[in-house]
């Protein structure tokens, strides 16, 4: 019998995150495997709105957002699949004077971060989409702006990671890992993975994985809700949001619209998604046929509710992790499909030794003593 | 406002009627719902309206007598209500005459019946194609013809059903295109026996459809639908026991409509998104709730009856609907064991008679993996999306191991049918595909709403300024 391999890199949890630094480092020269407990890209990368906006992205994440932007946009060229990414114009939306306020102020420090914001007045906006109501009072208009289509990234990054030689090991859930005297191994069902370094990149399950290392990193699970149209013909072109970016809006190119924008429903990382509050899917499509009047006369299709990680303040975790040598974190990036492709990116550059153009998110800011 | 009551009943077909009206004998303050105008669910469907039809059949007058058992009763009927939400414990959210509605009860019996499956072939969706169980609609609800001569095909006793019909208003029945071989219903004679008023019922419809004296085509299944742009004949061929297309003499019969179907699958929405356990059951057709003998899901106060819970036909599912609502009464304290088990009990041996003849039906009635083996790569399996089976073989080649994994990869099932049309027939492909069980590719996530629901009817008329927009997020 083989001794089995050991693998130079482990990612644990193939999400769009986990997907990109297994490819990256691939290619980079380590052999790479990565596990995941289900297919790859069918928890938050799967059931994501996809949205690719500066508008919601916090300041701090802007560089990143805008290589990843790029990154999405040539996903043909470095991935060699489509995810379905279209770049058009996104719109952020004021009804109030309150909200006006809050646009300008946001937009602003977004553009000093570097993203292409500007204020339009209503008239422009309407020139820009037509589909969106008339009682805006003014806009954020970003020219850096799009979407991915989500349910396809996990058949894009099979094929890549399969192509470019990864082991890929879907459906292999990981109960624990041990550190051992060359690395790592990761325990399954179906026999130990080991590995030289790991990257633990599971998403809201983030924290149960570091506590296999000991190390307590806590991390908040929201439960976003979002539905989706029946086909309809075009109403809109652009992405649409409002200035409280409780709203993301888009119509993709087959027809449907999808109607996000972090409206809470109710689950947690046991259950994942459980059930979707009703008051707060009719506010939440109350307010995308606010913004774009035409879509009244669509009907639901579906609804759903994904899970999104975050830190204790809100950024990322993307980093070593302190104290274990050659174990890596990589999640809760808060813009996880704007920004994720970019901060893999990062976090692989600096395992095959190399100086990363744009920042990690190091954890020590969040690192707690472990609850007794 | 939120209508509070001790018991929602989802479904008012026999199953759901039933369970409604024992819970409220028992005490129980029910709500049952519907999306139809009137109590009676598929097989039991009152007329449209105004409308009166000449000549009632036995399902008509069954369906008068439950009716007004219900009209007599204490439930409080929501008929004409689309429910779209399904959540807590329990809470429905519906849309109504009036706008939007919720409900809301600490028990809740899901009663939603079942959709028909078509084991897609070249042709299948061109107009004029129209289902089985979508002809009876229009006969027993409309007294509206498929068409004026009609080819009636596929497998189970709707074909003799909507054959007699037709027959029954007029029309010309082309053929009957039997998937089973005369000796499969000699076979099922014992079982059929064992109800001699149903078998009546069905010698019934097959003495006005012999005096018609319609094609009747044994052991053949349809090979195509053809026209330009409607159906405009179809060419039928013998099919081996399985279902699989055999070599033989194939015929060719003109027609303006053709009827077809091949069983019922449950639909189960509802015990699918409040996550109760599931078992694979062909000869039930499908994926059903696992359920103790009256009823109880896996999750607590959840019960399901009916062709939801497999498919055994109007009778069994009224009594199993009686089962659900008394042990829904029961478990409210209403009932006291001994009177639950004396109430039960000879529901409990209704619905064992009935075991032989559902079975039996069911039977025929149920999935043939043979046939599903042989369809056609170019042939479109979901219609909604325009899916090949073609494309699905490729999905699973690439990679997709489930059927919801195969529906990322194709947008199989994500169109405004919400999978019900595809679905069974694209699991067993994707079974077939991989050589793997049905349990491995598993069943759609049910998703909310229920149904499509029209954006505007369920946000009514509202203020910006009262959307609950919650604050935003750090910047």
């Amino acid at each position: 019998m083989s001794q089995a391999p050991i693998y130079d890199l482990g990612v644990i949890g193939g999400g769009v995150v986990g997907s990109t630094l297994a490819l990256l480092a691939q290619r980079g020269g380590l052999s790479t495997a990565i596990l995941d407990r289900g297919p790859l890209c069918r928890e938050a990368s799967g059931v994501n709105a996809g949205t690719l906006t500066l508008q919601m992205t916090r300041v701090a994440l802007i560089p990143h957002a805008m290589r990843a932007h790029a990154m999405w946009a040539s996903a043909r060229d470095w991935l060699g699949h489509d995810v379905g990414v279209v770049v058009c114009d996104g719109l952020s939306l004021a009804f109030t004077e309150r909200e006006a306020a809050l646009l300008e102020e946001r937009a602003g420090k977004r553009r000093a971060a570097g993203a292409p914001i500007t204020i339009i007045s209503r008239d422009e906006a309407l020139r820009v989409e037509p589909g969106i109501s008339d009682k805006i009072l003014m806009a954020g208009h970003c020219v850096v702006d799009g979407y991915a289509n989500a349910y396809l990234t996990g058949q894009a990054f099979r094929a890549a990671l399969v192509d470019a030689g990864v082991a890929v090991m879907e459906n292999r859930g990981v109960s624990g890992l041990d550190r051992t005297d060359k690395g790592f191994v990761a325990q399954t069902a179906q026999g130990p993975v080991s590995f030289r370094r790991v990257v633990l990149a599971g998403g809201v399950w983030i924290e149960p994985m570091m506590a296999w290392l000991g190390v307590h990193l806590p991390i908040k699970v929201l439960v976003n809700q979002l539905s989706v149209t029946e086909r309809i013909r075009p109403v809109m072109r652009t992405v649409v949001g409002i200035a409280s970016g409780l709203l993301s809006l888009k119509q993709y190119p087959h027809g449907t619209v999808v109607i996000g924008g972090g409206w809470q429903g109710i689950g947690d990382r046991e259950r994942g998604g459980v059930e979707l509050v009703p008051e707060r899917l009719v506010g939440n499509i109350r307010l995308a046929c606010h913004a774009i009047p035409e879509l009244a006369g669509a009907r639901l299709a579906r609804a759903w509710a994904g899970l999104e990680a975050e830190t204790a303040d809100a950024l990322p975790a993307a980093g070593p992790i302190p104290g274990i040598p050659d174990a890596y974190v990589c999640g809760s990036i808060h813009s996880g499909y704007t920004s994720g492709p970019s901060i893999a990116r990062s976090l692989a550059d600096v395992i095959l030794g190399r100086e990363p153009d744009l920042p990690l998110f190091p954890i020590d800011r969040l690192m707690k003593a472990a609850p007794p | 406002m939120i209508r509070r009551a001790d018991c929602l009943v989802l479904g008012a077909g026999p199953a759901g009627t039933e369970a409604a009206l024992a819970a409220a004998e028992a005490g129980l303050d029910v709500v049952l719902i519907d999306e139809q105008a009137d109590a009676g669910g598929q097989g039991w469907r009152a007329p449209l309206g105004s409308l009166t039809l000449p000549r009632k059949g036995a399902d008509a007058e069954a369906g008068d007598r439950l009716r007004s058992r219900l009209a007599a009763s204490g439930v409080d009927r929501r008929l004409g209500r689309r429910v779209w939400s399904v959540g807590g414990a329990f809470r429905l959210d519906a849309v109504g005459p009036d706008g939007a509605e919720a409900y809301e009860a600490p028990r809740l019996i899901a009663a939603t019946g079942a959709h028909e499956r078509v084991v897609p072939f070249p042709g299948w969706t061109l107009p004029g194609v129209i289902g089985l169980a979508g002809a009876t609609v229009l006969l027993k609800a409309q007294a509206v013809l498929p068409g004026r001569r009609v080819v009636v095909a596929g497998a189970g006793p709707l074909l003799f059903a909507v054959a007699a019909g037709i027959v029954a208003k007029g029309g010309t029945v082309a053929a009957i295109v039997d998937m089973d071989g005369r000796l499969a219903w000699a076979r099922r004679l014992p079982g059929l026996a064992r109800r001699l008023d149903l078998l009546k019922e069905g010698l019934g419809w097959t003495w006005s459809i012999l005096g018609a004296r319609v094609p009747f085509l044994a052991g053949h299944g349809v090979r195509c639908a053809t026209g330009r742009s409607e159906v405009e004949a179809v060419i039928v061929g013998p099919v081996d026991a399985d279902g699989a297309p055999i070599a033989g003499p194939e015929r060719r019969f003109a027609c303006d409509a053709l009827a077809v179907g091949h069983g019922l699958v449950p639909g189960g929405e509802v015990p699918k998104i409040l996550r109760a356990a599931h078992l694979y059951d062909r000869l039930r057709g499908g994926f059903i709730p696992e359920l103790d003998p009256y009823g109880r899901t896996t999750i607590e106060n959840l019960y399901a009856c009916g062709d939801g819970t497999g498919i055994r036909g109007a009778r069994p599912s009224a009594a199993a609907g009686r089962l659900a609502g008394l042990a829904a009464a029961h478990d409210a304290g209403r009932l006291d064991a001994a009177a639950f088990t004396a109430l039960a009990e000879p529901t409990l041996q209704v619905l064992s008679e009935y075991r032989p003849f559902a079975d039996t039906v069911a039977g025929a009635m149920a999935l043939r993996p043979a046939q599903v083996a042989a369809i056609d790569p170019a042939t479109v399996v979901c219609r909604c999306e325009d899916v090949s089976r073609a494309e699905i073989d490729a999905a699973v080649d690439a990679g997709a191991s489930d059927i919801n994994q195969m529906k990322h990869f194709t947008r199989c099932g994500m169109g405004p049918c919400q999978g019900r049309m595809c679905g069974d027939v694209a699991a067993e492909l994707v079974a077939q595909r991989r050589g793997v069980t049905r349990e491995t590719v598993g069943y759609w996530t049910q998703r909310v709403p229920l149904r499509p629901v029209p954006f505007d009817t369920m946000i009514g008329s509202f203020d910006y300024a009262d959307i609950p927009i919650p604050p935003p997020a750090p910047l």
